[in-house]
């Protein structure tokens, strides 16, 4: 029975609700090494390792692939080849089916999957890889973006996206500049690496632990191998050592091997790659060339742009196509153009297949932008974050039909960059610092320094419609204690404990009440991934609509037995209250459970608003846009191209926070891993398609000392969602990443001053000490 | 012909473990005595993961650059992933899981909690240890600490907050 309470409620705030600023939920066991990640699983007595042997070869016919004397070395059990596959030889992501599990005769880059080894240990089935015997017949390879466009060697047609006549506006235009720029790749470094334990059970059961941001893909990857129904094939992600992007769709293919060798073998294998095996075998953030004409008044306003985006894909499709979209949705930043044309060319080439990277491509259609206005405003000499503001998309509050539509058609209703940016430029003494450093720079022979702010505004949706969907579960047990599941995946981004708190606030309950689970297809089934910055937007509201069922569940309840109405029912910290009496959480749970009420439900959420019409590339792609800008100053010394940030101010817009010491970890790794990008991290590939630079020693990511002296962070206090998301919060995973523009920009800026800032030097992606001083020596040289 | 593998840094030391004698060793772990019997090319982290089954330590990259598998060795820091076993015979080595538990949390875990110096947490065993070993090299101001940490990669970033932390904790 109820049992009345004669108080109120006790507390006026349960503790961990929406916003406040709790630490990762798994802080603790971090601290103390208590987190599991894959390979920390204890696994059952007899668990295999496989080993994936790779390509030696770009494209080649294999010939003759022979591992009998692989199969008779100590400790294997077996190999697999593609013909051990009993369902589909493939692992595409989309329906392109181009990714084959294991080589099939061809082989179309260096490190590709040809055969796997299953041994006793790891060490056994490497060694005996070794003795395979492969004849190769080699192919003509294609390795760089530009053999490929000359080949016109294309994934599929050139794709356009075009608003306006922009040949004539740029005809018309009375001044035209034309440049071109190349744009590097990124290697995740994902600090743990690729990761997968299968492990079979009775009739076709698998079931897959694994260190991944897409298990319903992996799932649907492993059944179609191994030729069974999804239903047999259970995945469970319970965090990742990193995954930026890197986990979304690379992880079939270990998930996919290790479930084929335990099918065969009857046991369960273990397939992680090591960090060499990592960098060869996996996708990277696409490179591009951008090739740029743009026509503009005295003024610096853009009058017309025609910008053509090449794209090196790599060996297939896996997600390139809405990749090289997203970043021609992105080539316009924060600016409006009147006439603009985006044309993208999706290369073919023999090489990692390029995948998802924190960005999805929006980084790269947004540096060529960038550099674009910084040319504009060398060429007039004005001050470019001048001619930034000139050309921003019209203010939310301050609507200008005229100056807030996309080169895709879309409205932009939500720009809030003007204010960011004015705020900014204030607190971070853009001005003041600009002058100084011209000053400084023109009596400092050797060290220049550079100063730049650029804006940041990031689209959020999957371009995809229909991914845009999300799916939650939650049970409350007998004693009030609550169990929590959704679609998305824990990669560090602290999704699980923003949305433990969206349901703590939900029903009221303090937010230690709330068990944060492991991720599996068996609890919420066909999600998407976690991704596109949408993992607390997309399944936070599914969590709270789940919420939302069993209160109501609850109200009808107490209301009934009351007798009052369902409307008079309220939640309150702790408790619940109804016409004038007060019950406890437990109390109500209980009870309910008593009167056989069900205290489990599902919630579904899909994203309102979003229609893309990719044929006509027209449409509204993004529910909303994320906004932000840094500030960057840098030095350089000229005589040998080092450089290093000395301090970045940065003002980002998340809505109204869910949890603002996760945002800002957010925002501050964002920035480190753009400018990383930007300024060291340089991936090299020899003639013959071999990655040179496959291991830390050789590919440097920005270490502590990498980061900027001084660096200045705040969320953008006045930021609420204009669109009704989950607590009027925004997607903050992605959008930091393109903060780090603005040391790119500071070390254009840097470089201009040896000349005088008579002109802005060439300078591409990665901005590396020897880029820096070749631009310098340029420059020098007139 | 056979395979060449398209890796070339990989090292042996892996491959070698398959064919190499056996070696019978004895350390102190986190102030427990143990003694292992493995090969004598066997790597100080895969004992501590795979004989010890302590899997707080970590393997980034197995090459000596990301820090991930840092422990103490009669407190200074060793990359364990760079490490043979059989040198440490007889040495005081200390992983994460022997720093502090969960109710008693050492002051440098206590710090990155209170900090959020942490992300994924892959990295964050190996930070602190390095951190608790920088400590006790008294660093003397910031850019020390920065110095100090840069052999231990972060890749979600989280630099400034674990900078601050071993800061709070050095009293800079
Ligand atoms: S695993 Fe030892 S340094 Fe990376
Ligand atoms: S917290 Fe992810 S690598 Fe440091």
């Amino acid at each position: 029975m109820i049992k009345m309470q004669k108080q109120g409620p006790n507390r006026a705030r349960i503790s961990g609700g929406v916003a406040e600023a709790l630490h990762h939920d798994s802080a603790v066991k971090h601290v103390t090494g208590g987190a599991l990640y894959v390979d920390d699983i204890a696994t059952p007595p007899g668990t295999l390792e496989v080993y994936i042997a790779m390509s030696a070869r770009a494209h080649a016919r294999v010939i003759r692939l022979n591992v009998d004397a692989v199969r008779a070395a100590p400790g294997v059990i077996c190999v697999l080849t593609a013909a051990d596959i009993p369902g589909g030889n493939d692992i595409s992501p989309t329906p392109t089916e181009d990714d084959p599990l294991l080589a099939d005769g061809l082989v179309q880059y260096v490190g590709q999957a040809l055969f796997a080894v299953v041994a006793v240990t790891v060490q056994q089935a490497r060694a005996a890889a070794k003795l395979a015997r492969v004849d190769y017949e080699e192919l003509p390879a294609i390795i760089t973006v530009n053999q490929a466009l000359a080949a016109r060697s294309y994934l599929e047609a050139p794709y356009v996206m075009q608003r306006g006549d922009v040949e004539a506006a740029i005809a018309a235009a009375p001044r035209r500049l034309s440049g071109r720029m190349e744009i590097g790749g990124q290697e995740h470094f994902y600090l743990e690496g690729q990761a997968a334990l299968a492990v079979p059970g009775e009739d076709d059961d698998m079931g897959i632990y694994c260190s991944s941001q897409h298990p319903s893909e992996i799932q649907h990857t492993v059944a179609h191998v191994l030729g069974v129904a999804r239903h047999a094939v259970t995945v469970e992600v319970r965090r990742m050592g990193g995954g930026f992007g890197g986990k979304e769709s690379q992880g079939n293919l270990p998930a996919a091997v290790a479930a084929l060798a335990a099918r065969i073998a009857r046991r369960p294998v273990k397939c992680v790659y090591d960090r060499d095996d990592d960098f060869l075998l996996t996708g990277k953030r696409h490179d591009f060339r951008v090739d740029y004409n743009v026509g503009f008044d005295d003024h610096g306003m853009i009058l017309g742009l025609d910008v053509m985006h090449a794209v090196r894909c790599g060996m297939s499709f896996d997600l390139s196509q809405p990749i090289a979209d997203r970043a021609m949705l992105h080539a316009d930043n924060c600016y409006y153009l009147p006439a603009a044309r985006i044309t993208s060319y999706r290369l073919k080439t023999h090489t990692q297949s390029n995948t998802a990277f924190r960005g999805f491509g929006g980084p790269q259609g947004m540096v060529a932008m960038e550099r674009i206005i910084d040319e504009v405003a060398a060429t007039l000499a004005l001050d470019p974050l001048e001619v930034r503001r000139r050309n921003f998309y019209a203010h939310r509050d301050r609507p200008d039909e005229a100056r807030a539509v996309t080169p895709f058609h879309m409205r932009v209703e939500d720009c809030i960059i003007d204010d960011i940016v004015a705020e900014l430029s204030e607190t971070a003494e853009y001005q003041r610092r600009r002058a100084d450093i011209r000053a400084w720079n023109s009596s400092s022979a050797i060290i220049k320094r550079g100063i730049a702010l650029t804006p940041v505004r990031f689209g959020i949706s999957f371009t995809k419609t229909f991914l845009n969907q999300a799916g939650a579960l939650i049970h409350i047990y007998s004693d009030g204690s609550i169990h929590l599941n959704h679609g998305g995946t824990e990669m560090g981004q602290g999704l699980n404990t923003k949305i433990a708190q969206v349901v703590a606030e939900a029903f009221q309950v303090d937010y230690a009440r709330v068990k944060i689970t492991a991720t599996t297809t068996g609890k919420v089934p066909n999600t998407s991934a976690t991704a596109a910055s949408s993992g607390a937007d997309l399944n936070g509201m599914a969590a709270r609509n789940a919420a939302e069922t069993i209160k109501g569940r609850l109200a009808s309840f107490v209301a009934e037995r009351e007798g009052v109405s369902a409307n008079d029912v309220q939640f309150w910290p702790g408790c619940v209250a109804v016409g004038g009496r007060v019950f406890t959480f437990d109390e109500v749970i209980k009870d309910a459970h008593m009167a056989r009420v069900s205290l489990s439900a599902t919630g579904f959420y899909a994203t309102p608003k979003v229609q893309w019409d990719r044929e006509a590339a027209r449409g509204r792609p993004f529910y909303y846009f994320a906004y932000g800008a840094a500030v960057s100053e840098v030095a350089i010394d000229t005589l040998t191209g080092e450089n290093r940030i000395l301090r970045t101010d940065i003002l980002h817009d998340v809505g109204r926070s869910l949890n603002p010491a996760i945002d800002k970890g957010q925002i501050e790794g964002g920035f480190v891993q753009g400018a990383g990008w930007l300024t060291m991290e340089e991936l090299v590939w020899d003639e013959k398609g071999r990655l040179l630079t496959h291991a830390p020693s050789t590919y440097k990511i920005p270490a502590c000392s990498d980061r900027p002296g001084i660096l200045n962070l705040a969320l953008y206090d006045r930021g609420v969602n204009s669109e009704d998301t989950i607590y009027r919060s925004k997607a903050v995973g992605e959008p930091p990443l393109m903060l780090g523009i603005s040391v790119f920009a500071a070390l254009a800026d840097a470089v201009a001053s040896v000349a005088d800032y008579q002109l802005l030097p060439q300078l591409d992606v990665p901005a590396t000490p020897e880029r820096i001083l070749m631009a310098v020596m340029r420059i020098q040289t007139g | 012909m056979m395979v060449e593998t398209p890796t070339t840094a990989k090292g042996s030391h892996a491959d070698a473990v398959a064919t190499a004698s056996v070696v019978a060793l004895a350390f102190s772990i986190n102030g427990r005595h143990c003694a292992v019997e493995t090969v004598a090319t066997a790597m100080l982290l895969d004992v501590i993961r795979d004989q010890l089954g302590l899997t707080g330590t970590k393997k980034g990259c197995d090459l000596g650059a990301c820090g991930a598998c840092t422990v103490l060795a009669d407190g200074r820091r060793v990359k364990s992933c760079l490490a043979l076993a059989a040198s440490y015979d007889g040495a005081d080595i200390t992983t994460i899981e022997g720093i502090g538990t969960p109710d008693r949390l050492h002051p440098l875990q206590a710090a990155f909690i209170r900090h959020d110096a942490l992300q994924c947490g892959y990295c964050t065993p190996g930070q602190i240890l390095s951190g608790i070993a920088l400590l006790a090299e008294k660093p003397k101001d910031i850019a020390a600490i920065r110095e100090g940490m840069s052999g231990n990669l972060c890749r979600c970033g989280a630099y400034p907050n674990i900078v601050a932390a071993i800061a709070e904790v050095a009293g800079l």
